[in-house]
């Protein structure tokens, strides 16, 4: 399954994805863009069924500009987060469910920090310093446990 | 001439008046006065009680006029009481309906604007009347800060830094327009708000069982929202009364002092 992480640092924050859409050893198509920008201050990274992704990002990044275009003001991070989560949940208990893991990552004008959301198709979302989605998070998370710092790089490590 | 076209609220008369609307506004003219003032550190809303008999059992519940709606919000009414606990009721539900989606506390003017939609609707389809209440809100959010918003059965509503619903409202408003100033503190508009009601109600004095003011305002982060108790409400009122002495007993002196023709 294909592989996105996050880092949050003190005020920015770093996602990765792969650019990969397989299908056990197909490879159909190598240049995927997984990110979804929701706003000036908000990026969604998506990986899960294929289809349901677009939908479902697509959905939420409407729904998040259409709260701008009635209120004058953006949805917060965490609003979005919530917001989010919500719509998964919901379809996860009716019809069909989306199939898809994400990672939200977002600065928060007025508190001034960063914010990392973690979610998975279950609708589980947890605010986290680092979180990985897919076999790459098998690898990543124990680098992370060990050399993880909030405040700084570590030197030759992305 | 007006009777052939007031008894649908969805038509309109022929020179272009919703006379249902109108009629409910006239409902809320003749209820119990709501006054509200924005100060700079928080928001001041107070109600004259009009149901004041002794055998009624006052001593637990709430309030009487004074609705709270979440956390940062609260609502005071005038008109038709069973008409507002049903607002009320749906103002409730829509702000937890907000944070059950959204996580976070709803900012106050959308919530005015959804209930104000739902208002509107009741003078466009379906047949029923408006709803006979005005309401005032006062609310925090991060956005604006401290808000005072007033709606009427048309399903209007508007931003205020003080204003004033029900009885008296006239007299109470062009009051305001002389007397509020912009960076007024809460203190002092509780001040204020004694006296504008000291000078426009009907009744030959005021006392705090006439009376019930609450205050909003925020501490370490929290909106917090009391009634003051009896016993300030009843300083505030002969802080009052003792001023209204002292003007008096200054233009007796003024009179005195010109020569007399």
């Amino acid at each position: 399954m294909e592989c996105i992480l996050g880092i949050r640092f003190n005020d920015f924050i770093l996602l990765a994805a792969d650019t990969i859409d397989s299908r056990s050893i197909v490879v159909m198509k190598h240049d995927v863009d997984k990110f979804f920008p929701l706003s000036k201050n908000l990026l969604m990274a998506v990986c899960g069924e294929s289809g349901d992704t677009t939908q479902f990002s697509e959905y939420i990044a409407k729904n998040v500009h259409l709260y701008k275009m009635k209120n004058d003001y953006e949805l917060s991070p965490r609003a979005s987060a919530n917001f989010t989560r919500r719509m998964l949940a919901d379809s996860l208990r009716s019809r069909e469910r989306y199939n898809v893991n994400l990672l939200m990552a977002g600065y928060d004008e007025v508190e001034k920090k960063a914010e990392l959301y973690y979610m998975d198709y279950l609708a589980s979302m947890m605010e986290l310093p680092y979180c990985a989605h897919g076999y790459g998070s098998y690898f990543v998370l124990g680098c992370l446990d060990a050399y993880y710092k909030p405040g700084k790089l570590p030197s030759g490590v992305v | 001439m007006a009777r052939r076209y007031d008894s649908r609220t969805t038509i309109f008369s022929p020179e272009g008046r919703l006379y249902q609307v109108e009629y409910a506004m006239e409902a809320i003219a003749h209820a119990g006065t709501c006054l509200g003032i924005l100060a700079k550190d928080g928001i001041i809303l107070a109600a004259e009680k009009k149901n004041t008999n002794v055998l009624l059992d006052d001593e637990n519940f709430f309030s009487d006029k004074i609705y709270k709606l979440y956390d940062d919000m609260v609502c005071s009414v005038a008109g038709i009481t069973s008409d507002a606990n049903v607002l009320t009721n749906e103002l409730r539900l829509i702000a937890q309906r907000y944070f059950l989606q959204y996580g976070e506390p709803m900012p106050c003017e959308q919530l005015v604007s959804w209930l104000c939609n739902i208002k509107q609707a009741y003078t466009q389809y379906g047949g029923k009347r408006p709803f006979g209440v005005s309401i005032l809100y006062a609310g925090w959010d991060k956005h604006y800060g401290f808000q005072l918003y007033q709606s009427d059965p048309s399903g209007n509503y508007g931003g205020w830094k003080a204003t004033c619903i029900g009885n008296y409202s006239n007299a109470a408003i062009s009051l305001l327009k002389q007397d509020y100033k912009e960076e007024i503190s809460l203190q002092e508009a509780k001040a204020l708000v004694v006296k504008i009601l000291s000078k426009t109600l009907d009744t030959t004095k005021l006392s705090p069982e006439k009376l019930e003011i609450a205050s909003l305002y925020r501490e370490k982060n929290n909106t917090k929202m009391s009634i003051l108790k009896h016993e300030e409400v009843k300083r505030l009122i002969e802080d009052q009364e003792r001023v209204e002495k002292e003007e008096e007993a200054q233009k007796k002196r003024e009179a005195e002092a010109r020569p007399s023709t």
